[in-house]
């Protein structure tokens, strides 16, 4: 017997404010059960405004303001309640190149701009779909989150320069003279707005060089990502400890604070 | 330095054959002189005239122009090759002729004989000197004019890149079909800038240049776009005076500058901004200025190194090399402001 749960909440997440109506209008006539609670313009707000009204299903652009929608995703899925189910995803993508490629084999839907009454619900039926298997205890928030590190890693950008193997020194500007900072000493890296703060056992720098760009010409096998903004250098890392939350914590090497790890990156660490 | 030599060798042999040229008028108006002496001397006066002047030239600072020194070293250098081709061809060609037997004695009257060689001489070296200056100048001109062109249908190639990137191109198609359902009338208004933006690429005429009007209109098509797509997000002012309407620029030159403004300035943002494009006159200046209210540049300021960026750059150095100038700075409120002077 096939459930079919047909009354459910949505949030759409969508910068262009006519798309978001139309979404609204054609999601409207093909699933009239389905309650959009929200309409929201940037990946920060789709993420505060999932965790308050806990919808079913989040439709998502992936390109937006401020935050991506795989990025928004990915940090709703770090805040998510444990106890909750984790809403069926669809992302709605004008075309990128990389995500609609990785679409196509992951479970997690998506619809092209302009949206297609038909293959908008065949999207709704999977959703549809998703949503009774939820409901009968199945919560795949892990499946989620492996999909959506997948997507991440393949939208993320190629940097320049990566071909010259990975960075050995980092140069940092301090006052009026540039330090060389071997990468080796680093204990991890942390985002901060337009920055990123290196930290060493003794010392602390800033570089210009987002993160983004960073991250791709560090040796993936020592730096691992841990959090959206945090690379930390695995053989700095001393243990992992979990707190009652559930939440992951690494505890360093040559540094007294703690670093969170995102749920997102959790599979990292396992005992042997 | 870098010499063009077979365009050296290419200039000899002209001048050789302006000499014989010479030699036979000369001949012809003294039909009594033997023809042979006549050639050697003007054979020897404009090798060393060429020597001096071709070879000499780029001793001299040049002009990017033309490949001639500028000013007074330009004409300095002329009056110098016809000095030494003077003296020095009379002199080789009184020795050749001597060991040769060529000569044929004092001629009857000397000083009207030395009057007309230094007078053939100077002619003769001014308007040779003066045919391959124009020369230059003329493949100057066709080369900055093949450039222009280029530029100008490198700028509608980007546009056309631009106009045809899925995320544009879907977005405004989509923005499109939900209009015509909700809007009719507001879905006419948007076509038609559509129309008229995507036209911009296929210019019947392929001029390297347009008027500041059409300039700004390719503009407020493209604005007028985004404002559906981007709703409040986006507010824009053109401010063009009408004295300016009609001002040459090259075409689509700040269509890359307002397209960085949107990507890198306001689409980031999440509430968006404001962007302003002006046209003014400076004294003997055209000053164009596009700022918005986004994101601002992004780390280093002096780094403008997008493509766009490097395509505005290059364009206004073809066209005016120092008399142009590009300026790329964060703006004193927040977000970006690029200031392009052009000569007026």
């Amino acid at each position: 017997m096939t459930m079919t749960i047909s009354r459910a909440t949505a949030l759409i997440a969508e910068d262009e404010p006519l798309l978001a109506q139309a979404l609204r209008a054609e999601l409207a006539s093909a699933w009239s059960q389905l309650e959009v609670l929200a309409t929201v313009g940037d990946g920060a707000s789709a993420v505060t405004q999932a965790l308050a009204l806990r919808p079913d299903v989040l439709f998502f652009d992936i390109r937006m303001p401020g935050q991506s929608g795989l990025e928004a995703a990915a940090e709703l899925a770090d805040e998510w309640p444990h106890d909750q189910p984790f809403p069926a995803l669809v992302f709605v993508t004008a075309y990128d190149q990389y995500a609609v490629q990785a679409f196509e084999t992951q479970a997690v839907d998506y619809v092209l701009k302009p949206v297609q009454p038909a293959r908008l619900r065949k999207t709704i039926a999977k959703v549809q779909d998703a949503l009774a298997k939820r409901a009968q205890g199945a919560s795949d928030i892990e499946a989620t989150l492996g999909q959506l590190r997948n997507l991440l890693g393949q939208v993320a950008e190629p940097a320049p320069g990566t071909a010259q193997g990975p960075l050995k020194m980092l140069q940092v500007s301090v006052g009026t003279s540039i330090r060389m900072v071997p990468v080796e000493d680093v204990v991890y890296f942390e985002a901060a707005d337009k920055y990123v703060r290196v930290l060493t056992a003794g010392h602390e720098y800033l570089i210009r060089t987002p993160l983004k760009e960073l991250l791709p010409q560090l040796d993936a096998q020592r730096f691992w990502q841990v959090h959206r903004g945090t690379v930390v250098r695995a053989d700095g890392i001393d243990s992992v400890t979990r707190d009652e939350a559930g939440k992951l914590h690494l505890v360093l090497r040559g540094r007294a604070e703690k670093l969170a790890v995102s749920r997102l990156y959790a599979h990292l660490f396992k005992a042997m | 330095m870098r010499i063009d030599w077979i365009g050296k060798v290419q200039h000899l042999l002209q001048v050789l054959a302006f000499c014989l040229v010479v030699a036979s008028i000369q001949y012809a108006f003294q039909p009594d002189r033997p023809y042979a002496p006549t050639t050697v001397y003007s054979l020897f006066i404009g090798l060393y005239t060429w020597a001096v002047i071709d070879l000499g030239r780029h001793l001299l600072p040049s002009s990017r122009e033309t490949g001639w020194p500028q000013g007074v070293a330009g004409a300095g250098i002329v009056v110098a090759g016809i000095l030494v081709g003077w003296f020095m061809g009379n002199a080789s060609a009184d020795r050749l002729c001597s060991l040769y037997g060529l000569y044929s004695g004092p001629p009857p009257d000397p000083v009207a004989d030395r009057r007309n060689s230094i007078l053939i001489t100077i002619l003769a070296g001014v308007t040779a000197s003066y045919y391959f200056y124009a020369q230059n100048r003329g493949a100057y001109l066709e080369r900055k004019m093949a450039e222009a062109h280029q530029h100008a249908n490198e700028a509608r190639l980007k546009l056309l890149e631009t106009q045809l990137e899925p995320h544009m191109l879907f977005n405004t198609l989509a923005n499109l079909r939900a209009l015509i359902g909700v809007d009719p009338p507001r879905a006419q208004g948007m076509l038609d800038h559509m129309i008229a933006y995507l036209r911009a690429t296929l210019d019947a005429s392929r001029a390297a240049t347009h008027t500041l009007k059409a300039e700004f209109d390719r503009l407020r098509d493209y604005l007028e776009l985004m404002t559906v797509r981007m709703g409040p997000r986006l507010a824009y002012e053109l401010r063009l005076p009408p004295e300016l309407a009609n001002h040459p620029v090259p075409a689509l030159l700040l269509q890359p500058l307002v397209e960085n403004s949107i990507q890198h300035g306001l689409e980031p943002k999440v509430e968006g901004g404001r962007i302003t494009v002006s046209a003014r006159r400076e004294g003997e200046q055209l000053v164009l200025e596009v700022t918005d209210t986004g994101a601002g540049p992004k780390g280093d300021a002096a780094s403008a190194k997008g493509f766009g960026m490097r395509q505005v750059r290059e364009r206004l150095d073809t066209l005016h090399g120092d008399g142009a100038s590009f300026d790329f700075a964060a703006a004193p409120g927040g977000g970006a402001r690029t200031l392009l002077r052009l000569p007026f």
